[in-house]
C-alpha cells in the first residue's frame, strides 16, 4: 500500500509544474466567480417582468408575468413613445389608472415609454455577461456613466414604478433599496461583468 | 379645482378630480357623442384629444385635463383635418351601427395630424386599439386614405 501511494506523490516535478501553470487560471476563475456574484442580483431584477417587458429585442412590448405580446398591436415607434396616432400616452397616464377601473386597467408613470428604436437596451434573452456589458457601455445605455446608472436606478420615476406597480403585479426579486445598494457595490468594484 | 376648454369653451370643475373624463363629459355635461365601451382602455370608443393627443377618456382622470384643450367628436370638425375625416367617412359610408365611430374618427384625426400620408401599415398601427364590433375596418382604412388625399 505504502508503495502504491508513493507512486502517486502529488509533488512529482510534473505535478508541480502543472499546479504552477494553472495558478493564474484559478485566480481568474475566482475573480469571475466574484463578478458573477456581484452582477447576478442586478440581472435578476433586470430580467424580471416589470423591467424586461419593455426592454425588448423586437418592437412589440410585453404584458403580464408571462410576457404576452401587448394587445392592440402596440408598437415601439421611433422614439419609444408609440406610433403616430397610437402613442403609449393614449392609455398610460403619469400614474396608474384608478383601481376602480379594474386590476388590469393601464398602469402609468411619468414618461411611460420603451427605449427608443436606435437604442433598444435589450434585457430579454441575453446571457448575464451580454446583459452586463450592454448595461455599462455608454454607447448602448444612452450615454450613461457608471454614476449615471446608479442615479438612474435610484431616481428615475419610470424605473421606480417597477417597485410600486400596483394591482397584483409581481415585484422584482429585490427591493429598490437593495437594488440600488447592489448597483453601487457593483460600480464600486469597477462594474465587472460575469466571467471577467 | 381644474380648468380646461372643451371644443373651445372654457370649463372648470371642482368635484372629484379622480372622476374619469368620460363621466364628466357624458354625465355632467350630457355630451354623449363620446361613447362608453369597456371603461378599461381596451376598445377606443371613448377617445378624445387632450392638446391634440388622443387619450382614452374612460381611464383619464379629470385632473389630467387641467389647463388643457379637450376636443371631442362634437368639436373635431372645427379644424381642417377633422372636417376632412368626417367628410371621407360620409363619402365612403364607413359607419355601420356607429357605436365605435366617434373613437375611430378621433384616432384617425390624430393619426393624420401626425402623418399626412399614412401607409396601410401606419393605419393599422394607429387604429388597432379602436375596436369595431361591426368590423368596418376595411372602410375605415379606405376613408383614412381618402381623407389624406383630400388634404394633400
Ligand atoms: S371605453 Fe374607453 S377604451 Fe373602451
Ligand atoms: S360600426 Fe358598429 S361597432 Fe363599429
Amino acid at each position: 500500500m505504502a508503495k502504491k501511494y508513493q507512486r502517486h506523490r502529488w509533488w512529482t516535478p510534473g505535478a508541480l509544474l502543472a499546479v504552477v501553470c494553472t495558478l493564474p487560471l484559478f485566480a481568474q476563475t475566482a475573480a469571475g466567480a466574484a463578478s458573477d456574484k456581484l452582477f447576478e442580483p442586478i440581472r435578476s431584477v433586470l430580467q424580471s417582468p416589470r423591467c424586461q417587458n419593455c426592454h425588448i429585442p423586437g418592437d412589440s412590448p410585453l404584458q403580464f408575468d408571462i410576457g404576452k405580446i401587448h394587445a392592440q398591436n402596440v408598437k415601439r415607434g421611433p422614439d419609444g413613445k408609440g406610433m403616430p396616432g397610437m402613442m403609449c400616452s393614449i392609455c398610460h397616464q403619469t400614474q396608474n389608472a384608478s383601481p376602480s377601473m379594474g386590476e388590469h386597467a393601464p398602469p402609468g408613470a411619468p414618461h411611460w415609454q420603451l427605449p427608443p428604436a436606435n437604442l433598444k437596451l435589450v434585457f430579454i434573452g441575453l446571457s448575464p455577461h451580454e446583459l452586463c456589458v450592454g448595461l455599462r457601455d455608454p454607447e448602448r445605455n444612452g450615454g450613461k456613466s457608471l454614476q449615471d446608472l446608479v442615479q438612474h436606478f435610484g431616481e428615475d420615476q419610470l424605473v421606480a414604478w417597477g417597485w410600486n406597480p400596483g394591482a397584483k403585479r409581481t415585484l422584482p426579486p429585490l427591493t429598490k433599496e437593495q437594488t440600488v445598494a447592489t448597483v453601487k457595490a457593483w460600480v464600486a468594484a469597477g462594474a465587472p461583468c460575469p466571467g471577467e | 379645482m381644474v380648468k380646461f376648454t372643451i371644443n373651445g369653451k372654457a370649463h372648470s370643475f371642482d368635484g372629484d378630480l379622480a372622476m374619469p373624463l368620460l363621466w364628466y363629459l357624458r354625465d355632467e355635461l350630457a355630451m354623449t357623442g363620446t361613447k362608453y365601451g369597456c371603461g378599461m382602455a381596451l376598445c377606443g370608443a371613448c377617445t378624445v384629444h387632450l392638446d391634440g393627443q388622443s387619450v382614452r377618456s374612460c381611464v383619464t382622470p379629470v385632473s389630467a385635463a387641467d389647463g388643457k384643450k379637450i376636443t371631442t367628436i362634437e368639436g373635431v370638425d372645427a379644424e381642417r383635418i377633422g372636417r376632412a375625416v368626417q367628410a371621407a367617412w360620409r363619402k365612403l359610408q364607413v359607419v355601420q351601427c356607429g357605436y365605435c365611430q366617434s373613437g375611430q374618427i378621433m384616432t384617425a384625426t390624430a393619426l393624420l395630424a401626425a402623418n399626412k400620408n399614412p401607409s396601410d401599415a401606419d393605419i393599422d398601427a394607429a387604429m388597432s386599439g379602436n375596436i369595431c364590433r361591426c368590423a368596418t375596418y376595411v372602410r375605415i382604412r379606405a376613408a383614412i386614405h381618402e381623407a389624406a388625399r383630400s388634404l394633400a
